[in-house]
């Protein structure tokens, strides 16, 4: 009996409910495994990708994108083992698992919270409700990699929007596990696509993409890069977050900062009676 | 010329003449290896074109470009829309090219015409009860001169696919060239709809058969039911026009149509042209590609290799 080769894992993309490899084909050595090192043209599929289920997401109501939310902490909080297998310690998973909860839960609440009948002087109702944006690409902390990663999808994805994400260079394990999560949790192919590898390669295409409708630069460290790529995001007066301070705790209850940066109003009138 | 190629051609032109000369000749075509040419035309999918090399290729199958409305919802403001589009498909670019023809049903006719007039922009129009062809002649010859009559200078004929697929290619042969003779000087692009010829064989039949009636042009498919153009489909048909050239000296071109819906698709057909058929036929008045959608991808590429930016699709007309 000859002895059992062991399977040896290799970390690609998720691009459009799929797994694939880098187009360009190269990896990179991180974290002792193979990780994809995506391309210019990964995130340009991660951006087609992310557009064609705008439709199917943004129209799909309030209470069903809750559940789908909730489902992915369920199986978030399942594979908790193989999250502290990969580093990441037991209480930012607990923290993550419970971050996307809170956010699942203000799936069909903010629209009360945030919209809402406006006082006019006239014989019509006029409403406001809030619309996703559109197509986010995100730049996800470098650390805590799974609970800020968690702190950024979540609030994009909860109220319409879909995200290309750009994961941490430094520890992309977590994130190419969360997309396993994610793709076993009923999200509609295409609503987040994750890219492993290099910032400088991928985030630049996504900020001047004239079909990104905004970008959060939360994990850029560097000054200079965030400048740039706020000079690039302009071109289409994309909605830009700022890079997060170096102490910014995750931790924290994040508030509703992040979601109602990502949503646009919409103003209707309406005539009253008859 | 050589006698052998006069006699031979002599040969080709009394084929029509009777119905057992044509499905002996249609017939006696050696059968297309389907594994083959799936093979084949998957391989030369796979090329990889870049930088100048797409520019180039990316203006050319602009030129290329049908740029085709053919829904029952048309209306004369959407098909002058389409026209105008037709002669600047990018207006923030002054350099990019102006596409093959547009082509619309007869009755929009006369709205692109008073558009394209004096453009080198084509007017196709489709004729003959399109899409099913199943009219009488009279009907179907009343449709192109009523399409040529009101401006059109390519006419887009279905064949009778129930006649072909009944083995009468004589009834098919007689229609194609008493279209022929209803369109005058425009060009006849005889449409195949290969979806329903079902074989390789038959699609090989199908253009001998277009060719030798007199079609300018062989086409694909209506874009009107499930099964469009393919590449193994269309290097069949370039394989027929190589032959049909080596054999008469005339010159007939193809046109691929339905489904062709990205750059990456585009140029794929272009490769199969340039390793089929050569260069002689890369060109507008040659090759074509009936599409719609397809347009606005070429410009998105195009607008990315210019600018160095991803475009989208917010900033190109829909239509």
């Amino acid at each position: 009996m000859s002895e059992r080769v062991a399977v040896r894992k290799t970390y690609k993309l998720f691009i459009g409910g799929k797994f694939p490899r880098s187009e360009s084909g190269r990896s990179y050595l991180v974290q002792s495994s193979n990780v994809s090192l995506a391309s210019r043209k990964d995130a340009r599929d991660a951006v087609v990708a992310a557009r064609a289920a705008v439709k199917g997401w943004a129209g799909a109501t309030a209470y069903n994108r809750g559940q789908i939310l909730y489902r992915a902490a369920e199986m978030l909080e399942g594979r908790r083992a193989q999250f502290v297998a990969l580093g990441v310690p037991g209480d930012e998973v607990d923290a993550a698992v419970d971050r996307w909860v809170w956010y699942a839960g203000w799936a069909d609440k903010l629209a009360q919270v945030y919209g809402g009948a406006n006082p006019v002087a006239g014989p019509y109702f006029n409403i406001s409700a809030p619309e996703p944006t559109g197509v986010i690409a995100v730049v996800a902390p470098e650390r805590p990699a799974l609970l800020g990663l968690v702190s950024v999808i979540a609030p994009a994805i909860v109220t319409g929007n879909t995200v290309v994400v750009a994961a941490s260079p430094s520890e992309p394990l977590a994130a190419v596990t969360l997309a396993e999560v994610l793709a076993t949790s009923d999200l509609p192919g295409g609503v987040v696509n994750i890219l492993t590898g290099a910032i400088t390669e991928t985030v630049p295409a996504l900020a001047a993409h004239m079909d990104v409708n905004a970008i959060d630069l939360t994990g850029v460290i560097d000054t200079a890069l965030a400048t740039d790529l706020e000079v690039k995001a302009a071109e289409n007066l994309k909605r830009v977050l700022r890079p997060a301070s170096a102490d910014h705790d995750w931790f924290a209850d994040p508030g509703l900062a992040r979601m109602t940066a990502l949503l646009e109003t919409k103003t209707v009138w309406h005539p009253k009676g008859v | 010329m050589t006698a052998t190629t006069t006699s031979a051609r002599s040969e080709l032109s009394e084929l029509g003449r009777s119905e057992t000369a044509l499905r002996t000749f249609l017939h006696g075509l050696p059968g297309v290896d389907q594994v083959g040419a799936e093979q084949r035309a998957a391989q030369l999918g796979t090329r990889s074109i870049k930088t100048t090399a797409k520019a180039q290729a990316i203006d050319l199958a602009i030129r290329m470009v049908d740029l085709t409305t053919l829904e029952g919802a048309d209306t004369p403001g959407k098909v002058r829309a389409l026209a105008a589009k037709a002669l600047r498909p990018d207006p923030a670019d002054p350099s990019c090219p102006h596409v093959g023809a547009v082509c619309v049903y007869p009755a929009m006719v006369p709205y692109v015409a008073e558009v394209l007039r004096g453009s080198g922009v084509h007017l196709a129009s489709v004729a003959t009860a399109f899409p099913s062809g199943q009219a009488p002649l009279e009907i179907k010859l009343a449709d192109t001169r009523a399409a040529v009559a009101a401006g059109a200078d390519e006419i887009d004929m279905v064949i009778n696919r129930g006649a072909f697929l009944a083995g009468r290619y004589k009834e098919v042969y007689d229609e194609i060239v008493a279209t022929k003779e209803a369109s005058g000087d425009a060009h006849l692009k005889v449409i195949l709809e290969t979806g329903e010829l079902a074989t390789y064989d038959n699609v090989r039949r199908a253009s001998w058969l277009a060719m030798l009636a007199g079609g300018d042009f062989i086409k694909t498919s209506t874009g009107k039911v499930p099964i469009t153009a393919t590449l193994p489909v269309t290097l069949v048909m370039l394989e027929a026009v190589r032959d049909f050239r080596e054999a008469t000296g005339r010159q007939v071109g193809v046109k691929p149509a339905g489904g062709i819906k990205t750059t990456k698709d585009a140029i794929k057909y272009l490769v199969l042209v340039n390793e089929t058929v050569g260069t002689d036929w890369l060109d507008p008045d040659w090759f074509r590609f009936g599409a719609s959608s397809l347009l606005n991808d070429l410009l998105m590429q195009r607008t990315k290799l210019t600018t160095g930016t991803y475009s989208g699709p917010d900033y190109f007309t829909l239509d």
